[in-house]
């Protein structure tokens, strides 16, 4: 297992993915610059949070033309695992490797705390070998994460959940999806998704600042275990 | 050759921002706004005269990157 984690101007989470990925298997991941063209024979993908190009226009709309773009979309058609956190996300709904877009919280406000969140599915990259219904705890930090589909197609959100491309909904402590748990107004309290054949995935909380023992959560263990296996 | 573009969201689609503003009006005492949509004007100076060829570029533009059309449509306009 070797596993990447592409950097863009204004990331800012990309260490702490470096980070975990070394801590969790032992290796060293390697970095890979926006301006590449290869991805260097890794066979993970860690797209990592931040505020890739500032931001500018949309979150993730002007990262997604970066050079590496084009080999992450090859990448992920050949059925290459691909993970993007919160930016990263972002980035890949507005390359169309996931399905909607994330807007700004309904709230107006930066969210910056922890969030409890439910595996819907286990039908992925990112929680293979979990079990559903499993309610983790784990830290958000995002102005732009509320979750969106086209408001034009009305079955689209149906389709996702029949497709099991749900990964993680928002809860509260006891994993009842309420309305008050939803940090940001995202459709359906979606925190985390999948593309329909289940090697690209993203999600709005970050597993990798929740590894640490001096930190209130280690809930980022199991699914970045499961990304990296 | 001058163009404009306006990139707005969809009927339907939540807009935070908008009624955030909507409020602030309504508290500065203008009580007849009944609603407030934010969306995104784009100044773009094209080489070339020939306006319809300027006008499928600018929907390409728009497609692939001025406007996410999952949650927004645009509309172009040539100047004169």
């Amino acid at each position: 297992m070797s596993c990447g984690v592409i950097v863009f101007p204004g990331s800012n989470c990309d260490h702490d993915a470096l980070r975990a990925v070394e801590q969790l298997t032992g290796r060293a991941a390697k970095r890979l610059w926006h301006k590449d063209r290869d991805l260097a024979g890794v066979d993970r993908v860690i797209l990592p949070g931040g505020f890739s190009y500032g931001d500018y226009l949309r979150s993730g709309a002007l990262a997604r033309f970066s050079p590496i773009m084009e080999e992450v979309a090859r990448f992920a058609e050949r059925g290459g695992p691909v993970l993007g956190i919160c930016n990263g996300f972002q980035i890949l709904c507005e390359a169309g490797l996931l399905p909607g877009a994330l807007t700004r919280n309904a709230s107006l406000q930066f969210a910056c705390r922890d969030v409890h969140v439910r595996i819907e599915s286990t039908d992925s990259t990112l929680t293979r070998g979990l079990a559903a219904r499993t309610v983790l705890r784990l830290p958000i930090a995002h102005a732009d994460g509320n979750f969106t589909l086209d408001s034009g197609d009305s079955g689209a959100l149906a389709a996702l959940e029949d497709r099991g491309q749900v990964l993680l909904r928002y809860c509260d402590p006891g994993g009842e999806v309420t309305a008050d748990s939803n940090p940001n107004g995202s459709l359906g309290n979606i925190a985390g998704l999948r593309n329909a054949r289940g090697n690209v995935t993203g999600l709005m909380p970050h597993p990798e600042r929740a590894l640490e023992p001096l930190l209130p959560s280690l809930d980022g263990e199991p699914l970045l275990r499961a990304f990296l296996s | 050759m001058k163009a404009r573009v306006y990139v707005t969201l969809k009927p339907g689609v939540l807009d935070p921002q908008g009624k955030a503003i909507q409020g602030s009006l309504h508290s500065l005492g203008f009580s007849g706004v009944e609603s407030v949509r934010l969306g995104k004007f784009f100044e773009i100076s094209l080489a070339g005269t020939d306006a319809k060829s300027a006008e499928s570029e600018l929907a390409r533009m728009c497609e692939k990157l001025l406007a996410n059309t999952v949650i927004e449509k645009y509309r172009v306009e040539i100047l004169p």
